[in-house]
């Protein structure tokens, strides 16, 4: 039989503001275990909450940009429930009163685009760390990451593959990126998602059970956690068996998901309003003017792309996929007439090469204007296609201008027709064979003579210039 | 007359007079404490030390003219549930008994500011649950008055103090009564203010939406020092109200004429003692000599106000109180095996009967099934009851009734029933589900020599009213001038 994947998305966020969410502790990540807390986040007796109101902004415009509507009213709620990392033995969250809801995104897969629902977007505080790793006998608890803002997106389950999860994904945390609420950095955690799937028969109308699995924190991990798990539930149907509701968790290392907690021994969280915190209540106009100061956002600036520069959908889609990138290109173009070669440049060389390094775009070591000016350097006839690969290479090593390398190790073109001939007599001499077969009429073996004077010279010379040149001195003969 | 039985505006104009220093009047404070205190167990911790430190730093400041407050060089106590950086914080529970708070209450750094005197820490029903102090794990505080009786709770700690002049004035919290039944039972001045109007900040949370600090004092007039010491918005606290607060003493005016009081027929009817309601009719005809125009007028839903408020307690006490799991600070016990077991072994030891009483109670209340029968329920009855005081404000501008329905009782006597116990709330918790302002003040003395407070209830924010009306009865009546003899 054949089966169809039903899948929706938790995605939590961590907003990247200053403070945390209700005390005014940084949220910086990677500070010594305890430093970044306070006896408000920490949960000692008798602390009271404030909410950071940049959060709410922050979260406001995610909502915005996901095309939610804002709620005027909504109110912060207590989820209840024991652990070592929630200090105060409740999170703070919201529960039937959302800050936003009903939004959407639009997704690209196979070159067809997707509309995928938005539930709803509401703001909470994120929890600490347990650390189990360096101690035998114990476990400690790290409470920097205590209170730091997140948003939970909960997205309606309208995907049907793990491409469409990925997709998702990345739009989102382009979108994210975008409008500069999160730094969505998934190798520190904040970016992370709860994957909801059920698998049911092709055709089918109700929805399988489902189960979730929570805290996947990178998009091969979601692809791979949305393949193996939707075959395990078509592996258990199958074989006469039932998928039960729970909650499971991805084993990365081992490709599979274990079973956590069944539906009955679920938590029970006890919501109720948080009585430490009055209702937020928005004004239109604040609503109206963080609507107003939205920046470009991700599908916009591709069809920009594709409309301004003519590049092909594929490469703007992926040039916006991230803000690095797409600003990173934006800076590039700005300081050449060539958009369509900086793509290319980018789309080839500079993907490649940080594939290779295993490095991400936040962390190109060269500003935009080299990549323009080697693009200049290569339209003016300065280098060559061939030397421009060399200086690209060498700029993303060792960070410096593609002009200081050219002249460092003496890589412009060599137009001078004196210096050449020479060139050109040696390559003629030590190919007697091709020479012959050009002239009995093997255009073929020009393009030969023209590769050999060219690795003669290492590659700076003129290329027109050496078949002209070499023309010249087998047709003179 | 010796020092510790003077108020705080009486030691102030001494103070002011440089006719004793604040070092002298702590000392007799301190010395009264160790005199009486093992007969009464106000004090959970008295910082003998830290108090004559601070009284030499005031008194310089004092006689460099750089102390202003009225309430400089005041020794006071504060209740055991207002946390205090450096000082032991218990809340009378065996959960906190090791727990020293690195910062100050809000409540707290206004005092300091103030130049008062911290005594200590006074004692309390665990996490102010309970109506008579006897549910603290520390020890069992008795009434001045009577040291066979309860000095009432879960404020009994202060009002003891006060009562028994081993502070000058103190701080207690008050949820469902615990500031003005205690007040009552110990014949002092009590203040449950507007929700709102003192910042929580640093309080340890039992109900967040009920719990108020306020003072207990000798007199109106200290009551009033106290307000204005602590009241005032607090950015720390997100409930507390932006707005201008008065200055409470200007209050402090000898005259009622043409101020409308209603008294609720419901608090005067069925269960309430032979001699407190006497004592508080008495009281209503003397409001009315003084020019008050009073009227008896029907409260609705009065029966409904303690199940609503064990409810709302008791679920965010339930939510409040998950804090305390031996991970962090406080309690944990010795011997568990993992992680679920050291939270089991650590709430089952650290806390008592009846503070897991409530725990169960509002945890059954919030549990999915059961929130809209129970809690939601609650939460409408709680609309009601602010409905009906808002209809007796558009016609009175005070409500005025009895605390509670019996004066202090025996030790021991209603501590093995919960359901009595909570009955002793049947006149204040309205108050707290309202966020009203509540004052009581001492109106009478039944056939045991025991004190009878009158319970003034006030529009939200007007603590002013209820202020002069207070200080009017008391300026007409003798009754705050007596003291338990110990």
């Amino acid at each position: 039989m054949e089966y169809e994947i039903v899948i929706g998305l938790e995605v939590h966020a961590e907003l990247s503001t200053k403070s945390k969410i209700y005390c005014s502790c940084t949220t910086e990540f990677g500070g010594e275990e305890n430093t970044h807390c306070c006896p408000i986040c920490t949960g000692m007796p008798g602390v009271l909450p404030v909410l950071n109101k940049k959060v709410v902004e922050y979260a406001v415009r995610a909502g915005l940009a996901t095309n939610c509507t804002i709620a005027d009213y909504s109110k912060q709620d207590r989820k209840n429930y024991f652990y070592p990392d929630l200090p105060k033995a409740y999170q703070i969250s919201q529960y039937d009163f959302p800050l936003c809801k009903n939004g959407y995104i639009d997704i690209e897969t196979d070159g067809k685009t997707k509309r995928v629902g938005i539930t709803r977007i509401h703001i909470e505080e994120d929890a600490g760390k347990l650390m189990h790793d360096e101690w035998d006998t114990g476990t400690l608890v790290d409470y920097n990451r205590c209170g730091v803002p997140l948003i939970e997106i909960v997205g309606e389950p309208d995907l049907r593959s793990a491409e469409e999860a990925r997709a998702y994904m990345e739009k989102l945390r382009s979108i994210l990126q975008f409008i500069g609420v999160s730094d969505c950095k998934m190798q520190e955690g904040s970016l992370r998602a709860d994957v909801n799937l059920s698998v049911r028969p092709v055709g089918q109308k109700e929805l399988g059970t489902r189960t979730e699995m929570k805290n996947l924190n990178s998009f091969r991990s979601i692809v791979r956690a949305v393949e193996a798990e939707a075959q395990r539930q078509i592996r258990e149907i199958e074989s006469g068996g039932t998928v039960v509701q729970e909650t499971r968790r991805w084993d990365d290392e081992r490709g599979l998901s274990v079973s956590m907690r069944s539906k009955e021994e679920a938590h029970d969280y006890r919501y109720f309003p948080e009585p430490d915190l009055v209702p937020i209540v928005l004004d239109k106009e604040w609503v109206e003017g963080i609507r107003a100061s939205l920046p470009e956002l991700p599908d916009a600036r591709k069809k920009r792309y594709v409309r301004e520069f003519g590049l092909p959908e594929y490469d703007a889609e992926i040039l916006t996929s991230s803000k690095v990138l797409s600003d990173f290109f934006d800076d590039a173009v700005k300081q050449s007439s060539n958009a369509k070669a900086v793509s290319n440049w980018i789309m080839g060389d500079l993907m490649r090469i940080l594939k290779e390094k295993g490095m991400e775009v936040e962390n190109i070591p060269f500003p935009a204007g080299y990549l323009a000016r080697l693009v200049g350097l290569i339209e003016k006839g300065t280098i060559s296609g061939t030397i421009a690969k060399k200086v690209f290479e060498k700029m993303f090593l060792s960070g410096k201008g593609p002009e200081t390398i050219v002249k460092e190790e003496g890589l412009e073109v060599v137009s001078d027709e004196g210096a050449l001939t020479a060139v050109v007599r040696k390559v003629l001499d030590n190919n007697p064979q091709s020479v012959a077969d050009y002239r009995k009429g093997k255009e073929k073996a020009l393009g030969f003579l023209v590769g050999q004077a060219m690795r003669e010279t290492k590659g700076k010379a003129d290329p027109q210039l050496i078949n002209k040149l070499l023309k010249e001195a087998m047709d003179k003969a | 007359m010796e020092l510790y039985e003077l108020t705080a505006h009486e030691l102030s104009d001494l103070l002011r007079e440089k006719k004793v220093g604040a070092v002298e009047i702590t000392r007799s404070l301190l010395d009264r404490i160790e005199k009486v205190d093992a007969k009464v167990g106000s004090y959970i911790t008295v910082c003998r030390d830290r108090a004559i430190e601070k009284a030499r730093e005031v008194e310089g400041k004092i006689y460099r003219g750089e102390a202003n407050s009225p309430l400089a060089g005041i020794p006071m106590a504060i209740k055991d549930n207002m946390c205090t950086e450096g000082v032991l914080t218990t809340c009378a529970s065996r959960m906190l008994s090791n727990f020293i708070p690195p910062y100050d209450s809000t409540v707290v750094k206004k005092l300091n500011a103030e130049d008062v005197i911290l005594l200590g820490k006074t004692n309390m029903d665990e996490f102010a649950m309970g109506s008579s102090t006897e549910n603290s794990y520390f020890k069992r505080t008795k009434n001045p008055w009577d040291l066979e009786r309860v000095p009432g709770g879960s404020s009994g700690g202060s009002a003891a103090a006060v009562a028994a002049c081993e502070a000058v004035f103190a701080l207690g919290s008050d949820t469902g009564g615990s500031i003005r039944q205690p007040a009552s039972f110990c014949g002092v001045v009590g203040l449950k203010p507007t929700y709102g109007a003192v910042s929580r900040f640093g309080l340890v949370a039992f109900a967040s939406s009920l719990d108020q600090i306020g003072p207990l004092a000798k007199d109106v007039t200290d009551c009033a020092l106290a307000m204005n010491a602590i009241a005032g918005y607090d950015p720390l606290d997100s409930t507390s109200a932006d707005m201008n607060y008065p200055d409470y003493t200007r209050s402090l005016v000898n005259d009622i004429k043409g101020i409308k009081i209603g008294i609720p027929k419901e608090y005067i009817g069925e269960g309430i003692h032979g001699e407190v309601k006497k004592a508080v009719l008495e009281a209503v005809e003397t409001l009315r000599r003084l020019g008050a125009e009073c009227e008896e007028f029907s409260l609705p839903i009065t029966e409904y106000a303690i199940p609503a408020y064990y409810l709302i307690s008791s679920a965010e006490a339930s939510s409040n109180l998950a804090r305390y799991d031996g991970i962090k600070y406080g309690y944990r016990a010795e011997k568990f095996t993992d992680l679920l077991d050291l939270y089991k072994q650590t709430r089952s030891e650290g806390f008592g009967a009846e503070v897991k009483r409530r725990i169960m109670l509002g945890t059954y209340a919030l549990s999915s099934g059961y929130y809209d029968a129970y809690y939601k329920k609650a939460l409408q009855v709680r609309t009601l009851i602010k409905q009906g005081f808002d209809q007796a404000f558009s016609k009175y501008d005070l409500v005025v009734g009895p605390t509670a329905p019996t004066t202090a009782f025996k030790i021991g006597e209603k501590a093995d029933n919960p359901l009595e116990m909570y009955l002793e709330d049947i006149y204040t918790v309205s108050v707290n589900i309202a966020g009203l302002p509540g004052l009581v003040i001492p109106c009478g003395m039944d056939g045991n020599n025991l004190p009878i407070g009158l319970q003034l209830i006030g529009k939200a924010f007007d603590e002013s009213t209820l202020l002069r009306v207070a200080y009017t009865f008391e300026q007409n009546t003798d009754f705050h001038k007596n003291r338990p003899r110990i």
